[in-house]
């Protein structure tokens, strides 16, 4: 039998090192999650090395692909690894109904009216605005393709097309390449006998797509002639023209855009520092920087009004090329995806 | 006795590591996985009222005052919004539409204290399937909505299994292509691995270290990268093809990516160490002077390979067919870039349940789909190859 006093000394010591222990696990720095590449690149650069100035510690940043369960393991699993991710419309929604995000305070980011109406949510801020569109390689194309009828066109433009594999976007430029007006495809899909149609025009052009998956793909597709046109994300378009001197080229009528939002996981360790940084890259002076970088809009109005006359023309928010564009609609995925997604793969496997 | 059960003790001491680990990082996460695919309490734990109302429902006729009256006590009884989640995130996958409907219900109770006719919040309350998905939710805890599902089959309205028609559903179809992507690769590795590690084996000094090397090597380098790398070789206008039309050999490029020649090339190219290492293994071990005995008593190389060399080295080729056959199976990156539609794998669809709307219960489901199926090949494969030990 130990001696009490020794007893004593040697339990205070294992609660001393499960303290430190402890302590050290809850000493994580702030994490920040986005989606990687050169979009990633740019926001460490205007707002995660800034910020962690200011803060006076560092300011740690991941990447990911999305997905609602990565987000529903983590907070359910309890003290998630992670305090700001930026998500897509759809996971905002999704998480902020199965309470997985912390409800945003508003006035720590200027107040709502600050901000472009599609980007203000009780779980999130909105933080970029992008599109995916049309693109082909204009040094390689002579006549211009101009909507998704010309996208079917095979005969007119001989070659393969790329597609992001998934009935998102997928199904909404069928039914535009078979005459469905952009503003009426939703209403249009959210019938059995639309999405019947929107897969029956995906039949004609089933034999010359190429599906991919992650965001630097269809470039790479672009790139090397594999396919001579794919719908992209348009950031990633002027991006590349901007580093490699390519001639991509994004054709605006008929994409559709959507917004991307930061959102600070439930019971995070560092709240209150996400919702500061979340402040931070929102104040119109930290997020105007952006654009330089890759042509996302932004969704704070001043901030979006004082970008130069020579970036906005690029940008999925400028008038112009707003027009015949949609906003995605979120409502219609987060209930459809799951089916959507089972008839998809079931119409490929055929 | 006390000291054999003391000792028996120690036993157990040095093995609890082990038996710790396996419990926790092995059968736990696997329970958990199979009994999330048949169990979904969610909906019966929080919806008590609505259940008792339901289950004297007849599930065809029009939904009725009662019944609505219970389900908004229910909801506004769940304080959590992680409840609803769960309970909307089940519903959803039986019946496209819950989340938007359950969204706009649940603020819309909470909001009002008095009676409210949830018609007048949203009109597909009055549509039959959306109460007969909350009366299957409810009517158990226990569903084989998922295992059923899995494998391309649902419950009608009535409670009969009916199959989906293929235009629905088709994680079967995928299911054998797994298998036959699977056991092409294993049949490619084992094409290319014997005779390299019969030459491995055979080498001695540094050629054989620069020859396993060479097969460990890709090792180290990143599953992400190794695909990537293929993908940019053998594209068109990728070297792969320039050479061939360089060479002459062929004047239109060779389709080599978006298809199946493409994904089993370098799922071959991952995979073969895992062919290699087992082979080779057993090979050094064959004494190297059978072979001469063989030839000096009349047996030509190939007969000789055919009875001696072969029937010794084949419980390697039996164990580096099972890694890589095993491993195959649950590829997901490499068919995703190099593959085409044709040639997706299942671990993409448990992955898109997993990931992509956190419906634990499919993606669980899948997987014990996929277990069975290999568990039920294993044995079929080990009856053969214990039968045919025997023989020899």
């Amino acid at each position: 039998m130990m001696k009490p006093s020794r007893f004593f000394k040697m339990s205070a010591m294992l609660a001393g090192v499960l303290a430190v222990g402890m302590n050290a696990a809850a000493a994580r720095d702030l994490t920040v999650v986005s989606w990687g590449g050169n979009f990633q690149d740019a926001q460490r650069k205007i707002f995660f090395e800034p910020f962690s100035k200011i803060l006076g510690k560092p300011v740690l940043d991941e990447s990911w692909d999305g997905g609602i369960g990565v987000i529903t393991a983590k907070v359910k699993a309890g003290a998630p690894n992670w305090d700001v991710v930026q998500v897509e419309s759809e996971e905002l929604a999704l998480g902020c109904a199965d309470g997985l995000y912390e409800k945003i305070d508003w006035d720590k980011m200027g107040g709502e009216d600050k901000f472009l109406p599609s980007a203000v949510n009780e779980c999130g801020v909105g933080h970029i605005v992008w599109t995916t569109a049309l693109s082909y390689d204009a040094d390689k194309l002579k006549t211009a393709p101009t909507s998704w009828a010309d996208f079917w066109d095979t005969e007119k433009f001989p070659g393969k097309r790329g597609f992001r594999r998934g009935p998102k976007y997928a199904l909404e430029f069928a039914l535009m390449a078979d005459g469905v007006k952009a503003e009426e495809v939703y209403d249009v899909l959210g019938t059995p006998e639309g999405v019947d149609r929107a897969f029956k025009k995906l039949d004609e052009l089933k034999p010359n797509i190429v599906w991919w998956e992650s965001g630097a793909q269809p470039l790479q597709l672009l790139s090397s002639g594999e396919v001579v046109m794919t719908t992209a994300y348009n950031g990633r378009i002027s991006g590349i023209n901007k580093t490699e001197g390519k001639n991509f080229q994004v054709v605006w009528p008929g994409s559709i855009y959507a917004v991307d939002s930061w959102v600070v996981l439930k019971d995070a360790e560092n709240k209150d520092a996400a919702m500061d940084f979340i402040a931070f890259t929102s104040q119109p002076e930290n997020q105007v920087k952006l654009p330089e970088y890759i042509a996302y809009g932004l969704p704070n109005k001043e901030a979006a009004a004082s970008v130069p006359a020579e970036l906005k023309k690029d940008l999925p928010t400028s008038p112009e090329n707003l027009e015949g564009a949609i906003p995605l609609d979120v409502d219609f995925w987060v209930d459809n995806a799951e089916a959507l997604t089972q008839r998809f793969n079931a119409w490929l496997a055929q | 006795m006390r000291i054999a059960a003391g000792k028996r003790l120690a036993a157990f001491c040095l093995v609890a590591p082990l038996v710790v680990f396996l419990v926790l990082f092995f059968v736990w996460p696997l329970a958990t996985m199979m009994s999330n695919a048949v169990s979904s309490p969610g909906a019966v734990q929080a919806l008590p009222q609505t259940g008792e109302v339901l289950a004297d429902w007849d599930r065809t006729s029009p939904p009725t005052a009662d019944m609505q009256a219970a389900l908004v006590e229910d909801l506004r009884a769940i304080e959590d919004d992680q409840t609803v989640g769960d309970i909307t995130r089940q519903l959803n996958s039986a019946k496209s539409g819950f989340r938007t409907l359950m969204a706009k219900t649940v603020s819309a109770v909470r909001e009002d204290t008095g009676p409210i006719d949830l018609v007048a919040i949203d009109k597909r309350w009055s549509q039959v399937p959306f109460w007969q998905a909350i009366a299957a939710a409810t009517a158990s805890p226990y569903t084989d909505r998922n295992l059923l599902a899995a494998v391309d089959l649902a419950r009608s309205p009535t409670g009969e299994i009916v199959s989906l028609p293929d235009t629905r559903s088709a994680n079967l179809a995928i299911l054998q292509r797994t298998f036959v992507i699977a056991a092409g690769t294993t049949l490619a590795c084992m094409l290319i691995g014997y005779p390299y590690a019969m030459v491995a084996a055979s080498c001695t000094g540094w050629k054989r270290q620069a020859m396993l090397a060479a097969v460990l090597l890709p090792l180290w380098t990143s599953l992400l990268v190794r695909t990537a790398a293929w993908f940019i070789l053998l594209q068109d206008s990728g070297l792969i093809n320039r050479m061939l039309q360089a060479l002459g050999i062929i004047d239109t490029p060779l389709a080599l990516l978006f298809n199946r020649t493409g994904v089993i090339i370098a799922m071959t190219h991952v995979l073969l160490p895992f062919m290699v290492l087992p082979i080779f293994s057993v090979l050094i071990a064959i004494p190297s002077n059978l072979m001469p005995a063989a030839a000096s008593l009349g047996a030509n190389p190939l007969r000789a390979f055919w009875r001696v060399l072969l029937p010794l080295s084949l419980r390697g080729v039996v164990s580096g067919s099972l890694l890589v056959f095993m491993t195959s199976i649950g590829y997901y990156i490499t068919p995703a870039l190099i593959g085409g539609p044709t040639d997706q794998m299942i671990s993409s669809v448990i992955a898109f349940y997993a990931t992509g709307t956190a419906n634990w219960g499919m993606a669980g489901a899948l997987g014990i789909v996929l277990l069975v199926a290999t568990i039920a090949l294993y044995v079929v494969y080990d009856r053969l190859s214990s039968s045919e030990g025997q023989r020899a």
